[in-house]
């Protein structure tokens, strides 16, 4: 009989995969709305960390002997994966960070370093994570560039028309959110980068909440450059990648010195190692890299096609449900959304309502999200922020209305 | 016993009476509703202690070598705790503020509120009180 990817994906079983998910939380059975600031990880993932520590760790790229060969090419492997993953041309194209906030901070720094100069401009919007604000804001003040911010509209989008207004010659990169962490807006990055290659102006995409949700093809987007976070898609902390491409990260000189990144060295000059390994200095986070590669194929398991219609159905839900509480608002409305509900409710702040959920066992975020200019644009002083994985179910958003009711009755 | 101790005991007496979280809860939001804590005019820029989650001002005035405290929060949780630290330490002793050890907050059960991860702005407030003590005892000598 043929089986339906309808059928295949049975939430109960997925739900059986995450051990975190059956904790407790302050005596409570655990409700995880938090996967936007850092998801849980399946056994998968646990246990291939787990083996590769009892059994295959030798340090990468160096060892003639069996153990550092096998540790080698688990890694280079995990790198192949990845690339398939996001559809890069060339494994030279992904390189392996720390996370998401590295690969923003590498590019500003190796790109700004080589490209940007004395009045010229980067252009950002206004719905982006601190990470995508600071490192801009540092390389623009070194070299006496002016950061430009697109704005958002009411609904959490990007005013297209004043983006697309403040993209000229001077601009030397452009670096947005694909989905915002804060909003949920999903933001329709192909178009801007389209537009922006018409002036030859190169386009950073920050990826960190795209990549848990929806299928990247770096080459369709065009992306020039596109970065994530492991720790976000079911796989380790401290483990990331940058996607570059070739013809740009060529061009860039090294980000950080040390060993790996090196061809040769004399104390009267280095010539530095081939891509990727040219902006990966030092021993790498060899355990990370396994460990995400083991995320790739568990995401592939599961297929991005059941994760988005799951999760869309969440949103749905849950958007119709917190409605229905008086007085709570979204903040965040535009038409396409990633599974993350940013609310607030009249008359009680967001700290309060967080520490009454966290006494009943369900965890999500308050405060700002580290996007002090956007909450600062909605006049709030943050949200809480309910996100959705593929592994939460409407149950869960049942109890997180419980909560809020609960709450609210006690608050107000 | 030292007054500030005294004051703490007796709050952890209070608490003793509570029968779970919701009980402790909902007292500490009563306190944080009904108290007006700061006058107005210190909501300003110059009292206030930013926190990631939720902020807080806090004002100070001396006399005799004793401290008064005025503080509020927009959060009404962190208020009530701000409500029962002022009512720890607000009228005492420089030199005692100075040097008080706070137990209080972890024997009723609400040391989360008081961790520097929360970033509730009340850690930064509880070192500027103890600041205030330092200086003004200082100055006193």
């Amino acid at each position: 009989m043929e089986v339906t990817a309808q059928q295949a994906f049975d939430i109960e079983k997925i739900r059986k995969d995450f051990p975190l998910l059956e904790q407790e939380m302050n005596g409570k059975p655990i409700i995880f709305l938090d996967s936007a600031a850092s998801s849980q990880k399946p056994a998968q993932v646990i246990d291939r960390l787990n083996d590769y520590y009892r059994t295959g760790h030798a340090n990468v790229h160096r060892g003639v002997y069996q153990l550092s060969q096998e540790a080698t090419t688990a890694f280079e492997e995990a790198r192949e994966l990845v690339r398939q993953f996001i559809n890069a041309p060339s494994e030279k194209e992904v390189i392996f960070v720390r996370g998401c906030t590295e690969g923003i901070n590498l590019v500003a720094s190796s790109y700004g370093r080589k490209f940007i100069n004395q009045g010229d401009a980067v252009l950002i919007t206004a719905m982006e994570h601190h990470s995508n604000i600071v490192p801009w804001q540092m390389i623009c003040e070194e070299r006496g560039a002016e950061l430009r911010v697109a704005p958002v509209n009411d609904a959490g989008e990007i005013d297209l028309d004043a983006l697309y207004e403040l993209l000229d010659e001077r601009v030397k990169i452009v670096s947005l959110v694909h989905v915002s962490n804060a909003l949920g807006t999903v933001n329709p990055v192909k178009a801007i980068i389209d537009r922006a290659h018409e002036l030859n102006i190169p386009v950073l995409v920050d990826g960190a909440q795209a990549i848990p949700h929806t299928q990247v093809d770096v080459q369709a987007l065009d992306a020039d450059f596109y970065t994530f976070s492991g720790h976000k898609m079911f796989g380790p902390t401290g483990i990331g990648v940058l996607y570059g491409k070739e013809e740009w990260l060529e061009q860039m000189p090294p980000y950080h010195g040390g060993g790996e990144m090196i061809k040769t060295v004399t104390f009267e000059k280095t010539t530095y190692n081939e891509l990727p390994h040219k902006f990966e200095a030092g021993t790498p986070d060899i355990s990370g890299v396994i460990g995400l590669g083991e995320a790739v194929r568990y995401i592939q398991s599961i297929g991005y096609e059941n994760i988005s219609r799951h999760e869309h159905e969440l949103l749905v839900y849950a958007t119709e449900q917190l409605e229905q509480i008086e007085g709570l608002r979204i903040i965040g409305t535009a038409k396409e959304k990633a599974s993350v509900v940013s609310f607030l409710v009249d008359g009680v702040h967001p700290y309060d309502l967080g520490a009454i959920l966290d006494k009943l066992g369900i965890a999500v975020r308050t405060g700002h999200h580290c996007t002090q200019p956007l909450m600062a644009r909605y006049e709030i002083p943050g949200t809480v922020r309910a996100s959705f994985a593929f592994y939460n179910n409407k149950a869960d958003i049942d109890a997180l209305v419980a909560g809020i009711n609960r709450a609210v009755l006690m608050l107000k | 016993m030292n007054p500030i101790n005294s004051i703490q005991d007796e709050i952890i007496d209070e608490f003793a009476f509570f029968g779970d979280w919701m009980e402790k809860y909902e007292y500490i939001i009563d306190l944080g509703k009904s108290l007006p804590l700061i006058d107005e005019q210190y909501k300003d820029e110059d009292h206030l202690i930013k926190g990631c989650q939720s902020q807080v001002w806090l004002h100070a005035d001396e006399a005799e070598g004793k401290v008064s405290f005025t503080a509020d929060s927009d959060a009404v949780i962190t208020k009530g705790i701000i409500a029962l630290l002022v009512r720890v330490l607000s009228g005492q002793k420089a030199e005692e503020i100075a040097k008080a050890d706070l137990y209080f907050i972890d024997k009723i059960g609400l040391k989360e509120h008081l961790s520097p991860t929360r970033s509730n702005g009340l850690v930064s407030m509880v070192k500027q009180m103890k600041m205030y003590g330092l200086a003004i005892n200082a100055k006193s000598q």
